[in-house]
């Protein structure tokens, strides 16, 4: 098992320095200088800022210096725009927002999808599989940008129940929206995947064996059922993750919870290269890790994967 | 079990004129499935519209109404008597044919998006399906480590360096979606690629690119669509997503997204019109693009019913 | 008493081709200790009739009839009840092991939970016994191979693996449906030696579901063929064999490939096995019978009993066939 982490461990290091180099190359070849957007900085004034922040060096300079302050001192490196703010202040202000509702977020969508995916599955053909199939299909074509302004519509507007914005350090009432927003689509791929997937297992020869040994339905699902109708639902943990990310950004635009989000496309918008670099790297390296853990969690359960 | 054989049988039976009635069968099931059939019609209405709109709408969708502005809560309701049949925005100017435009706009991001990522994909998994062994290895490889990138930032990364247009939003939505397609075609191919007319085309000396072109390629025809057809929902997802954040497509042009957030951006002023006409086109069309994969699924498999 | 009586089982599936009559009326009855074969094409029904006695046919799956077992009536009981006979009193054991056993169990925890579940045994004693029944049925180094998982094991060894479970409980009756198709010709040998030891140490009533004539010489005392989910005709196998009074079971001898007769070609019946959304009013079998005449498409022949134990269901003349 150890060798089997490792060697994952091993493959994921040149991924993340192929998505380090990559995002560098690309805002080294952007045109013009991040400064330039503002007016009327004399040419000395732009040589010297750019020296300040390393950008006259030759690229191998700069990237080498990029890595190695990430590798060290895991140092994104510095914002163009906030002049005395880096990534990382930027990052720890808003990453804890992001990570709790993101947390939450994704226990909704993997707990409710797959125990609606499940019991659909179990009680195939009856309204409980309907109402099932029914609130799948209508998630799908409700992303979180969608639901964002229908929920504040619902529930602030009209109801009253919640805000429809911001953060106050994380109280619940401020996350439940936000949660519900983010997680809904998820929680609908889950069911479906899972719904699916315990259908055909449901099937199978050995579930016939079980059934045949005597087993009470309840111990046949739970105990010879559950394992292998799982699997298709943590494969697609890694996809959902990324999915969640990136739905984060619309959360924190929309409910203005002030997470990473917010700040990534208040730098797409200024132009500032140092942040987007910084939160896409960061980003990327929590990607990795995270489908490296889920590559462990299937290994773990399906015995015919040799580590 | 039986009625399996039966039908195995009728096929047999019909081997000479086997490639029609297939897609014959196919057409048959498909126009069975009621939903998938509504989603057709629906998808069907939404094209006239975005096609027709633009001829009958009476005003134009940069003109803004300088009778609406500053009351646009009551004088821009929606109502045949202005003209605005759908209402005007928060800056005056006819929802309707700005609803027209957004729709041409989500449709072609949609449909070329989809069609860029499935000719990529296909190819590629083609290819890697098709020499098997290291190049399939590395090549699949690849995929998987581009698949574990949070590609929507890097597509935003692309709009800001190389700028905002239309071109790039199609290379960019194009590009990050053709990984699945790639591993979708790869199976295929590798369970192809042990068909006899294959390895008979491989014994007389065809070159290996005109096999995958000819022999490969169109029998992969009927995923290519299935996937195609859930491709292109999620395309327009990703372009609204884009426009959503102000990165997509730039004034006057506009698109369901920019839409729905202009709209939702002015829900408490109480002209709930400005979000419900643009979420109302993007809701039908999203269902229709699924119900109509769907049933496109079920007819060109039938293991799967 | 008959340990096993079924009486005019039907089962039938609703499909969206039409309804699928997979078994039309059997009766047949076994006594304790038995052997019975029962012998047919693959879509003779004789699965559902194995499947049907248990209860787990298909959700789309209704059986009616009578199924007496141990003088009691199981047909269509609730799944509760059903859960205390199966593996208990009547074990199967089914076509395919490749795929029979659970993947992702371990074996012995598979085997174990059979006995925790039906004996309340604890968890140490079900593996020490399951060790023991793995022994029983050959496997070596049985201790050590509870901790593995299936696809560690060979075909031959999980069929090997399915018999030990199913006969952890010592059950009255084991239903064997096809067990050495999806195996190679020598393990099949062995699985079929296996089984014949079985049910003579363990004095199991037996039930072998099978296609293959070739394998049910040995193995059990009496054979019915199936046809259209209708019994053709039941007899001792040595008679059977040896005098086949129904013209279908005549042709299945005949397709068998034999050594000891020197043969030119191999015989085939003509024609397809019945479609079982319209079954014929008469003998399913008529529109392929060589000797079929005018009463046969219209009328089915009832089962009669002739000579010592013998039934037939034929509306031909048994001087007829040859």
């Amino acid at each position: 098992m150890l060798v089997f982490i490792l060697k994952r461990l091993l493959v994921a290091i040149p991924v993340l320095l192929i998505l380090i180099v990559g995002t560098f190359i690309l805002m080294y070849t952007a045109p013009g200088s991040p400064f330039a957007t503002d007016r009327g900085i004399p040419p000395a004034v732009l040589a010297n800022l750019e020296a300040q922040y390393g950008l006259d060096q030759p690229f191998a300079v700069q990237i080498w210096r990029y890595i190695v302050g990430i590798v060290t001192e895991f140092d994104f490196g510095p914002s163009f725009i906030y002049r005395d703010q880096d990534v990382n202040d930027l990052i720890g202000q808003g990453f804890p927002v992001t990570l709790t509702y993101g947390f939450w977020s994704f226990v909704v969508a993997v707990i409710v999808g797959g125990a609606l995916g499940i019991l659909a599955a179990v009680k195939h053909n009856t309204w409980l599989d309907y109402l099932a199939v029914g609130i799948s299909i209508g998630a799908q074509v409700l992303p979180n940008f969608v639901l964002a302004p229908i929920l504040v519509l619902v529930f602030t507007l009209w109801l009253g129940w919640l805000p429809g914005g911001g953060w106050q350090g994380g109280q619940i009432e401020y996350i439940i929206l936000p949660v519900i927003a983010l997680s809904t689509s998820f929680m609908a791929s889950i069911a479906r995947i899972s719904r699916a997937s315990m259908l055909e297992v449901l099937t199978s020869n050995f579930i016939r064996t079980a059934r045949a040994k005597g087993l009470p339905m309840r111990r046949v699902i739970f105990r010879h059922a559950l394992k292998p109708a799982l699997l298709p639902v943590i494969s697609y943990l890694g996809p959902a993750f990324v999915g969640m990310i990136t739905g984060s950004v619309v959360i924190d635009i929309y409910f203005s919870t002030g997470g990473i989000g917010q700040f990534f496309v208040a730098s797409a918008l200024n132009r500032d290269y140092g942040v987007m670099m910084g939160i896409t790297v960061l980003l990327g390296t929590l990607t990795i890790l995270f489908n490296l853990l889920v590559d462990i969690l299937y290994a773990w359960i399906d015995p015919k994967i040799r580590y | 079990m039986f009625a399996t054989k039966a039908a195995a049988d009728n096929l047999a039976a019909a081997q000479p004129v086997k490639g029609r009635s297939l897609w014959a069968d196919a057409r048959a099931r498909f126009l069975r499935n009621k939903a998938a059939v509504a989603g057709l019609i629906v998808l069907f209405l939404v094209t006239l519209f975005a096609l027709l709109g633009p001829l009958i709408a009476p005003w134009n969708n940069e003109d803004i109404d300088w009778n609406v502005l500053g009351n646009v809560a009551e004088a821009g309701r929606p109502s045949l008597e202005t003209g605005h049949w759908f209402g005007t925005d928060a800056l005056g100017r006819d929802l309707f044919a700005r609803t027209v435009q957004g729709t041409q706009i989500s449709l072609m991001v949609g449909i070329v998006g989809a069609l860029i990522s499935v000719i990529v994909g296909t190819l590629y998994g083609a290819v890697a399906g098709y020499f098997g062994g290291r190049a399939d290895a590395v090549m699949m490889r690849a995929v998987d480590v581009l698949m574990s990138i949070p590609y929507m930032f890097v597509l935003i990364l692309l709009l800001v360096v190389f700028g905002r247009s239309m071109l790039m939003l199609f290379i960019g939505i194009g590009l990050v979606s053709w990984l699945d397609m790639a591993r979708i075609a790869r199976g295929q191919t590798l369970s192809l690629r042990s068909k006899e007319y294959v390895e008979a085309a491989i014994a007389t000396g065809v070159k290996p690119f005109t096999i995958i072109l000819r022999h490969i390629v169109p029998n992969l025809l009927g995923v290519v669509i299935v996937y195609a057809t859930l491709l292109v929902p999620s395309m327009i997802i990703y372009e609204s997503f884009i426009s959503f954040l102000g990165l997509g497509v730039q004034e006057p042009l506009t698109s369901w997204g920019a839409l729905i957030n202009d709209g939702a951006a002015e829900m408490n002023n109480g002209t709930y019109w400005m979000l419900g006409f643009p979420l109302f086109f993007f809701v039908i069309t999203l269902f229709g693009f699924f119900f109509v994969g769907d049933g496109l699924r079920d007819a060109l498999d039938p293991k799967d019913r | 008493m008959a340990l096993l009586d079924v009486k005019d089982l039907r089962v039938s599936f609703d499909t969206p081709d039409g309804e699928v009559h997979a078994v039309n009326g059997m009766t047949l009855s076994l006594d304790r200790g038995e052997s019975l074969a029962i012998v047919g094409e693959s879509g003779s029904g004789k699965t559902q009739l194995a499947f049907a006695i248990l209860g787990l046919l298909a959700r789309n799956g209704h059986a009616t009839g009578s199924v007496r077992f141990d003088g009691t009536e199981i047909l269509n009981l609730p799944e509760p009840k059903l859960n205390k006979i199966r593996a208990n009193e009547i074990s199967m054991i089914f076509q395919d092991p490749m795929t029979s056993l659970n993947p992702f169990m371990r074996v012995g925890d598979q085997m174990a939970e059979v006995l925790m579940l039906h004996h309340g045994t604890s968890k140490s004693k079900a593996l020490s016994e399951s060790a023991q029944m793995l022994d029983a049925v050959r496997i070596p180094d049985a201790r050590s191979r509870l901790r593995m998982y299936p696809h560690e094991f060979s075909g031959g060894m999980r069929q090997r693996i399915m018999v030990a479970m199913s006969l952890l409980c010592r059950p009255k009756l084991l239903i064997a449906d096809e067990p050495t198709t999806a195996l190679d010709v020598t393990v099949q040998n062995q699985i079929m030696q296996l089984m014949a030891d079985i049910q003579r140490d363990f004095d199991t009533a037996l039930i072998l579901i099978t296609h293959d004539l070739a394998i049910v010489a040995g193995a059990c005392a009496r054979t019915l063929v199936m046809y259209g989910g209708q019994v053709m005709e039941m007899g001792r196998t040595d008679d059977l064999f040896e005098a086949p009074s129904h013209p279908y079971t005549l042709g299945l001898l005949k397709a068998v490939p034999r050594l000891d007769v020197p043969q030119e070609t191999l015989e085939t019946i003509p024609g397809d096995p019945p479609d079982l959304t319209q079954l014929p009013d008469g003998c399913p079998f008529s529109p392929r019978c060589p000797l079929a005449f005018e009463p046969c498409a219209d009328r089915m022949p009832a089962l009669e009993p002739f000579g010592e134990g013998r039934f037939r269901a034929c509306h031909a003349n048994r001087e007829d066939l040859e």
